[in-house]
Formats: C-alpha cells, structure tokens, sequence
C-alpha cells in the first residue's frame, strides 16, 4: 500500500481548493476565474452541459494540465508547482476513472488491478493476489479476474477501472462521466459502488458528469459549471430550490429556456423572403 | 509570392518545432533507459514483439535477395570467367550494404509500424494518460524498453538476414548453377574483413535500428489521438524511418568506404 502521505493540510480544509482558475485552448476560454472546493470525505459532483471542460478540470487536478492563471491546491500542495517525483507521488494518493476505462488491453483483469500494486510496491506476489481479489470482490467481479479486457461489457470496464482506481487505497478518486453509454443496470450498480466505496474507505470522490437524477442521488455537493464559470453550487436540494432559470432548465432538461433550443439566425420569416427575391 | 513566403515560413516553424520536440523526446526516452536495469523483464518482453516475431519476414527476404545475388553475380562473373569469387562477392554486398539496408526497412515497415501504431492506439484509448495517473511515466514503462528493444534487435536481425542471404547465394550458386563449394567459402573467408566490413555492417545497422526506433515511438507517442491520427502516424513512420536509412546510409557509405 502507498505510504502514510505527509499532513500537508489540516483535516477540516477542503481535499482539492480551486481560486481563480483561468484555462484557454486556443482563443477558447474553458475556465474564467472558477472558484471551488471538493470538501473532504464528500462526494461532489461536477455538473455542466458538455463541452464546458469538466473532464478538462479533472486533468486541472491531477496535474495533466497546468492553469493560465489561479491555483489549483490538491491536501495543500499546488498541482502545477510540483516537480516531476513529487506530482507522481501526489498521483499515487489519487485514483482515476476515466471514460473509456482506459484499461491496458495488454493485460487481463487481475494484472491490471495489480499494475499500480506492481509498480509502487515491493510486496510478495501471495499479498498483491489476495489485495487484488479484495478489491475484484467490491466491484463484484472478483470471479471475472481472469477475463481478457475485450471481453468485458462497457460497466464490466468500468468497474475493472475503478478497482484499479482504489488499489492503492487513495485518498481521492476522480471520475469522468462514470454513467456515460450505460444501461440501467451497470448505472445503478455504478451508483451503488461510487456511494459505497466513497463511505467505506473514506474516501474523498468527484464525480464528472452530465446525468442529473444520479448525479442528485448520490452527492452531497454540486457544482454546476457553464461558460467557464460556477453557475450554481450546493446540495442536491439547494440546487432544486435555484431560482436560476438556467439551473432549472439544466437539471429538468427543458429544450428551450435560457439556453435557446433555436441557434442564433436572422428572423425566420426575412429569411424565407430573402430566398424569394 | 508573400502567400508562397508565408507558407514556406508556416512549414518551416512546423518542421523545426517538430524537430524540436522529436529531440526532446529522444532525451526523455534516454533519460528512462536506466530504470530498465533493475526490470530487465520489460526489455526481453519487447525484445521478442519487436525482434523474434520479425524474424520470418527477415528470412524469408534474407534468403530470396541472396538467392537472386547469387544469380545476378553469377551471370555478371561468369562472363569473365571469374564465378569462383561469387561467395565474396554475395557476402560483401550483404554484409555491407543489403544485409542493414534492407534489414531496416523491413524492420520499419514490420516492427516500426507496429510500435507506432501499438503506442498511438495506447494514447487514443488513454491508456497512456491512464498510467500518468497511476503515477506511472509512459516514458519509462512503456518508450523505453521498446526503443531499447528496437536498438538491440536491429543487428541482429541484420546478422540473421546476411547469414541467409549468404546461404541463399550459395544455393543457387553452388547448388544450381555449378559453383565450386569450397572456393565459394574460401572467397568469403579471405575477403570479407572483420573490421573493414563486419564492424561497419554492425555500426550501420545500429544506427538504422536507432533511427527507426525512434522515429517509430516518437511518431506513437505524438500521434493525434484518433484512428486518423494513428494511421497517418503509421504510415509517417514507415515513410520517413525508409528515408532516414537511405539517407544514413549514403553518409555511413562515404565516411566508411568512401573517398569523399
């Protein structure tokens, strides 16, 4: 298992403290002064219309990407200001689901819920079994560990991938869009697991995601996110009280509202007489 | 004509920033080699994707461009009676230049293509970025044991591809068209040198292995992370990695055999 990570902050400050969070692609600016704190042993999520760069944040705070402007202070270390052994030591105290699972298709299900075991650790073989079947089993899929990755459904990989994610036992998990393509059932059990690991291991989860009812049914806190700044934030119940039309509009996925349904066009019936003449 | 200007002046940015990158790579690929010591399992994992499972193709080639040496050298010498050095003449152009020319290319086409498109495929799924996040480098787990791999397999595969050429060469010579055995061997044994054409088909052939491996991971680890991506990336290798050997090949020609 990793080592005990050094007190950097105390236990009541936030786990992840964004302030005045500035990121540009191009002349495209994805995050304009974004203020946010992931409190500790909470889940949060992350909400916001798609293109809004949630995924972009994850990366924010894992280090993959350094911010223009502002600071992102992950247990009280600045992610872009660390060096190259002290940002992976950092990464080793986080785990990440990403979308596709991003499993390593070399590998079967055991050996990649073993590699970061393998990699950080020097612990006999018999040990890093029974670590990875512990694991295996709280996905429910310890009787799947010698499955080849290609022959596991879309939620099958996903759970493969968050098994992973917890075998270090991190202090954190990040996950982009857990519930993205997933029927019913794999969403409900994604839900279940994302809840239940969060309490159990005492764990500090952020979820990325664009699906409302699961994202209200299992975090504590929300941040809605669009045009690169926080447009509403609190409980579940907070933001069903919003009196923001926008907020009302994205969590009821209304067609039309403030977001307009119609892209901005001359006036239909100009434009009909336009083709006349 | 200030189109054209800018043009050149856009591609030319590219080009050196691409460069650039390419070394900077390189120095990071190079930077990882040592933590292979204490996992030498990597390597010899890399060792037998890149190098063993090329070596049907480098028989097979080996054995077909030595068999049509031996019947080219053959109507060329006979013609002045001089068929009896047809060994030497089949070992030297293998051994100097076919055997790591030819090697490298298909060592690029087989192997490098693989690598580019192996490494970009990882990327496109993530899985390189996956690895980040695990506090894994990339660089180290998984360029470096392929571009050391790459640069220990292309000798040899080069030694492998000149053995069967010479023995191709000595079917249709000695085999088909009546070459004396023993004067086919004694020609290879007082004429090839060890020094002279040994240690500079080796030189050669390492430093194709080189460049084609690092042309092969760098294109992989830059690829646009799409199927596009990846295919142009592939095909950027095999393009770029045959010139590169060409090119070196010329210039390893004149320093070592040449009067330039």
């Amino acid at each position: 298992m990793a080592a005990d990570p050094p007190v950097t902050s105390a236990p009541q400050d936030p786990l992840v403290c964004i302030r005045g969070l500035r990121f540009t692609r191009g002349s495209r600016v994805i995050f304009d002064g974004v203020d946010l704190d992931i409190p500790r042993g909470k889940v949060t999520a992350i909400m916001g219309p798609s293109g809004t760069g949630k995924t972009t944040l994850l990366r924010l705070i894992g280090g993959q990407l350094k911010p223009m402007a502002g600071s992102v202070l992950v247990d009280g270390q600045q992610v872009a200001k660390l060096g190259h052994g002290e940002l992976y030591a950092l990464r080793q105290r986080m785990g990440m689901l990403f979308q596709s699972g991003a499993l390593l298709t070399d590998l079967n299900v055991f050996d990649n819920v073993a590699f970061p075991l393998r990699e950080h650790t020097d612990l006999p073989e018999a040990m890093i079994r029974d670590i990875v079947l512990m694991k295996l089993e709280a996905v429910g899929l310890r009787g799947g560990h010698q499955l080849l990755t290609n022959e596991l459904s879309g939620g099958m990989a996903r759970r493969v991938a968050l098994a992973r994610a917890i075998a270090l036992d991190p202090m954190m998990v990040m996950y982009d869009e857990p519930f993205a393509g997933q029927d019913p059932i794999s969403m409900g059990v994604l839900v279940k697991l994302i809840r239940l690991l969060n309490d159990a291991m005492g764990l500090t989860s952020i979820v990325v995601t664009h699906d409302v009812p699961e994202a209200m049914g299992i975090a504590d806190h929300l941040y809605l996110i669009s045009d690169g700044k926080v447009v509403e934030q609190g409980s579940p119940a907070q933001l069903e009280a919003s009196s923001s039309d926008w907020v009302h509009q994205f969590l009821h996925g209304e067609p039309d509202g403030p977001v307009p349904f119609h892209y901005p066009a001359p006036d239909f019936f100009d434009d009909l007489m336009a083709g006349e003449q | 004509m200030a189109g054209m200007i800018r043009r050149l002046g856009r591609w030319g940015l590219s080009f050196f920033e691409r460069l650039g990158r390419g070394h900077l790579f390189l120095l990071e690929a190079l930077a990882g080699l040592p933590s292979l010591l204490s996992r030498p399992g990597l390597v010899v994992q890399q060792l037998y994707s890149v190098g063993v499972l090329s070596l049907l193709i480098i028989v097979v080639s080996g054995l077909f461009v030595g068999m049509v040496l031996g019947l080219q050298g053959y109507n060329t010498l006979v013609g002045f009676g001089a068929e009896q050095s047809l060994g030497m003449l089949v070992a030297l152009t293998l051994v100097r230049e076919m055997g790591p020319v030819v090697t490298a290319l298909l060592f690029a086409g087989r192997a490098g293509s693989a690598l580019t498109a192996e490494i970009g495929l990882m990327k496109a799924t993530e899985q390189l970025s996956g690895m980040e996040m695990m506090a894994v480098d990339p660089m180290r787990r998984v360029v470096a044991p392929r571009f050391l791999a790459g640069f220990i397999s292309m000798p040899l595969l080069a030694a492998i591809f000149s053995t069967v050429g010479i023995y191709g060469g000595y079917f249709v010579g000695v085999g088909l068209l009546g070459v004396d055995a023993g004067a086919f061997w004694s020609q290879i044994q007082d004429k090839v040198d060890l020094h002279e054409d040994i240690y500079n088909g080796v030189i050669k052939s390492l430093v194709f292995g080189f460049a084609v491996t690092w042309i092969a991971v760098f294109e992989g680890y830059d690829a646009t992370p799409t199927s596009e991506g990846v295919s142009r990336a592939t095909t950027r290798t095999v393009v770029h990695g045959a010139l590169a050997v060409l090119a070196l090949n010329f210039v390893l020609t004149a320093l070592m055999f040449g009067e330039i």
